[in-house]
């Protein structure tokens, strides 16, 4: 459990200097996903027979966090209670942008995903 | 009576109470979830978080103290944005034949999410420091809060900002796919993960663990794509 725990914050750490390092706009825990991404890939060609990761203690640690993965937003979310002033301020128009935008966003992303999908199977 | 509120001022300035309050606030939110059949409108987070919110402001409760025990729990976003790596690998297969869609899809979908929240908050006459806050609504709190201070975008009104877009997304993902006719649990998750991040990929992976593993996707390459596009799209409304 404890070696799953430091291959996650290890992952997550690299990826933070590899971030730093490069100046890149990607933020390191996305660069620490495409590290483990890669280990778990270079992981499987160098040892075939190994048991795969959902059989270790990587598997659980994982597993209980992405299953609770809506809580670790409630800390971020809570901070709403500072935007009093923003929000009377500018209230409907931004009620009204993140509605539309965000139904848009799911619209076309979906569509899109699925017109192209059919292309490519034809 | 003096002992009592003396506990309180002791506790509420302790990390271990707001921590408590988080975690209890969430498994009642998950309850109340369960118990509506996990209804969209019954969003958990929304839930957690209004009840959070109303217990700050009627306890007079600064958000800093309360985040002094919450961010424990905050900082887990990093190591499960890591951890989505392993899902990603168990549906290495279907990820790499969807890859033109894919990319397609993120192109699209990443522009629409930018172009779309600025322009409609510009109609409505929103200054210049809201509008670098709004623009990357859809992506992952810690990418957005980065992307929108940079350009003058104040941070704290990012998150509430992005939370809430998850919030809307996840409510509306499976509904408004549906009705679409986007059937398809890969295209639904990369679609959720796109634009509503990791909100959207926790609804996302309670459908479906193929969904879940193309929004996670989704999540990971709209956070660098938008990060691209923000400053672009700002120039083009003369910001």
């Amino acid at each position: 459990m404890l070696g799953a725990l430091l291959l996650l914050l290890g992952c997550q750490l690299a990826g933070e200097i590899a971030a730093g390092a490069s100046g890149l706009p990607v933020p390191g825990p996305v660069l620490g996903m495409a590290l483990l991404f890669g280990l778990l890939v270079l992981r499987e060609r160098l040892r075939p027979l190994a048991p795969p990761p959902d059989k270790t203690a990587l598997g659980p640690l994982v597993t209980a966090l992405l299953v609770n993965l809506s809580l670790l937003f409630v800390p971020a979310g809570t901070g709403v209670v500072q935007q009093g002033p923003v929000l009377l301020q500018n209230g409907p128009g931004l009620l009204v942008a993140l509605l539309v935008s965000t139904a848009l966003t799911l619209a076309v992303t979906g569509w899109v995903f699925m017109a192209v999908a059919r292309w490519v199977r034809r | 009576m003096s002992g009592l509120s003396g506990l309180w001022v002791y506790l509420a300035a302790s990390p271990l109470l707001w921590l408590t309050a988080t975690l209890a606030a969430y498994v009642l939110a998950d309850r109340v979830s369960a118990a509506c059949g996990r209804h969209p409108l019954a969003n958990p987070v929304l839930l957690a978080v209004g009840l959070l919110a109303a217990v700050l402001l009627t306890t007079g409760t600064p958000y800093p103290t309360y985040f002094q025990g919450a961010q424990f729990v905050h900082f887990l976003l990093g190591p499960a944005t890591v951890a989505l790596a392993v899902p990603l690998w168990r549906n290495r297969r279907e990820v790499a034949q969807a890859l033109l869609p894919l990319l397609a899809a993120l192109l699209a979908g990443s522009v629409t999410a930018v172009v779309s929240a600025v322009g409609i908050a510009w109609a409505f006459g929103a200054p210049a420091p809201v509008l670098a806050a709004i623009a990357p609504k859809s992506v992952t709190a810690a990418i957005a809060m980065g992307v929108a201070s940079q350009l003058g975008g104040d941070p704290a009104l990012t998150a509430t900002l992005v939370i809430s877009t998850g919030i809307l997304g996840a409510m509306m993902a499976w509904p408004l796919l549906g009705a679409l006719g986007v059937r398809d649990p890969a295209a639904r998750g990369f679609a959720a993960g796109l634009a509503a991040h990791g909100i959207g990929t926790a609804r996302a992976f309670q459908a479906d663990p193929v969904a879940g593993s193309f929004a996670g996707i989704a999540m990971g390459l709209n956070g660098v794509v938008t990060a691209a596009i923000v400053p672009v799209v700002l120039r083009l409304f003369g910001l």
